[in-house]
């Protein structure tokens, strides 16, 4: 199946908050060749509802996989949470037969099936292994030498290990990687793979904003002018609740938090008034006047 | 003046771990031998005193059904699979946890962000209601308009699930 064209799957955070995500990375997707195809028809990953129940889960998201099936295209999402649940049902369903046949029935209702004949990965995924850094650096104009970043992959880019098989959750580097390709420096610092506890934020606000502050001293501690997502819920929990965390706790951060593809933007020189930055809640500005 | 409590002998499901190990992902629960790994490596529980993972998981093991079915502390596990990671006996810890969390909605204890969410991705195939400023604002910068859901066809497949009749949704 072609390496250069996919179905892309929003799911439902990116259209509810994250456009500056989206947006950005239909610009950077379009300027290195690679394809997008939108969904016929679209529901929730299921990731949400697990909780509740798991049966819910693989029936939302089988059905989006048998969406994509009829279209013949792998998929391609900005959320980790959608690839991860999506591949996790996959997975599944492809394994265990009478699964398969109870999902298949409920999908029949609607004159869908699943048959496991497509593959899911999330944007770092695409750039990684499909794009390739070398075809990437080769659309980097303006190197992004003066940014010192920090960054952010989220639990769901890599965990559970067993069903994402995508890079080690210990010791993440696809980020990193696909950060120093923009010629912008990646610091480390305490705590990278600690959970920004957006999943709790409708439980327990206290405690995922405890989870945003500990980050985010972190993050200024490391000497790093930004921090760079690439997940739309970590992304909200650090940018648009930052001036909540300040409030709550009494500090000061000023962190700008870009999406990845908003700096890989800005090094293949894309003008920033398409990349999305003015529905960011900390302003930018600081990041974008290093570079002018 | 307080009120002296009486106190009553916990009620054991002894079955109950087996139940637990026959939901997906849910078999290595027997194996758990209370390391503390879970708990150590769980960014909930620095922020929280309740919850602590290598107790829900013991209190499954003991079969103490009604005490973890029926507490608040349930719902606060955030998905982020370190504990499963990590856990020396395989154990899948977040996935026995979400099991758990099944069971309870079963018996119809359900935090009210999941009805929300489910109402709307019932209308609409979304889980949130995306303001109508928002589907503007795609219009003004180009994006293109957003996929619909078929409302009918989820409804369709999601009727015949027990967990619908509970939520009180299905419709007859």
């Amino acid at each position: 199946m072609s390496l250069n064209k996919y179905i892309i799957f929003l799911g439902c955070m990116i259209p509810y908050r994250a456009l500056s995500y989206e947006v950005s990375a239909r610009k950077v997707l379009q300027r290195l060749g690679v394809e997008l195809v939108e969904m016929p028809e679209f529901n929730c990953c299921g990731l949400p509802l697990e909780p509740l129940s798991h049966e819910i889960m693989l029936i939302l998201s089988a059905r989006n996989l048998a969406i994509a099936e009829r279209e013949g295209l792998n998929i391609l999402t900005l959320c980790p949470g959608c690839a991860g649940t999506l591949k996790k049902t996959s997975r599944e369903l492809k394994e265990d037969r009478v699964l398969r046949d109870m999902v298949n029935k409920h999908l029949s209702e609607s004159g869908l099936k699943f048959s496991g004949s497509i593959n899911v990965k999330h944007i770092s995924q695409v750039l990684l292994e499909d794009v390739g850094l070398d075809r990437i650096k080769k659309t980097i104009v303006k190197p992004l030498k003066e940014l010192v970043v920090a960054e952010h992959s989220g639990c769901h880019l890599s965990r559970p290990r067993k069903h994402i098989e995508f890079e080690d959750p210990e010791n993440p580097k696809a980020l990193k990687m696909l950060i120093e390709v923009t010629g912008a420096k990646c610091v480390e610092y305490i705590g990278e793979t600690e959970c920004c506890g957006a999943t709790i934020a409708g439980i327990d606000d206290k405690v995922a904003l405890s989870l945003v502050r500990e980050k985010l001293n972190h993050i200024r501690d490391s000497g790093a002018s930004m921090l760079i997502t690439v997940c739309p819920s970590c992304h909200f929990m650090y940018d648009s609740n930052q001036i909540r965390v300040e409030r709550m706790f009494g500090e000061t951060y000023g962190i700008p938090v870009l999406h990845y593809t908003q700096l890989l933007g800005l090094a293949m020189g894309i003008n920033v008034n398409d990349l999305g930055f003015d529905e960011l809640r900390v302003s930018p500005a600081k990041v974008l006047d290093k570079i002018k | 003046m307080s009120k002296i409590e009486e106190i009553k002998p916990l009620r054991i499901d002894p079955k109950f771990r087996y139940e637990i190990a026959r939901m997906p992902d849910g078999k290595n629960i027997l194996q758990c031998f209370q390391c503390g790994t879970c708990t150590s490596d769980c960014p909930v529980a620095r922020f929280n005193e309740k919850y602590r993972p290598r107790n829900i998981i013991r209190m499954a093991q003991l079969g103490l059904r009604e005490k973890v079915l029926s507490s608040d502390f349930l719902w606060l596990c955030a998905s982020c699979f370190t504990c499963t990671d990590r856990c020396p006996q395989g154990v899948e810890v977040a996935s026995v946890i979400r099991a758990l969390k099944n069971l309870a909605a079963i018996e119809g204890r359900i935090p009210q962000i999941f009805r929300a969410q489910l109402g709307n991705l019932l209308k609409t195939g979304y889980i949130c209601e995306i303001p109508e400023t928002r589907i503007r604002k795609r219009d003004s910068i180009g994006l293109p308009p957003l996929p619909k859901g078929d409302a009918e066809g989820i409804y369709r497949s999601l009727r015949d699930l027990r967990i619908m009749k509970v939520i009180g949704v299905a419709k007859a």
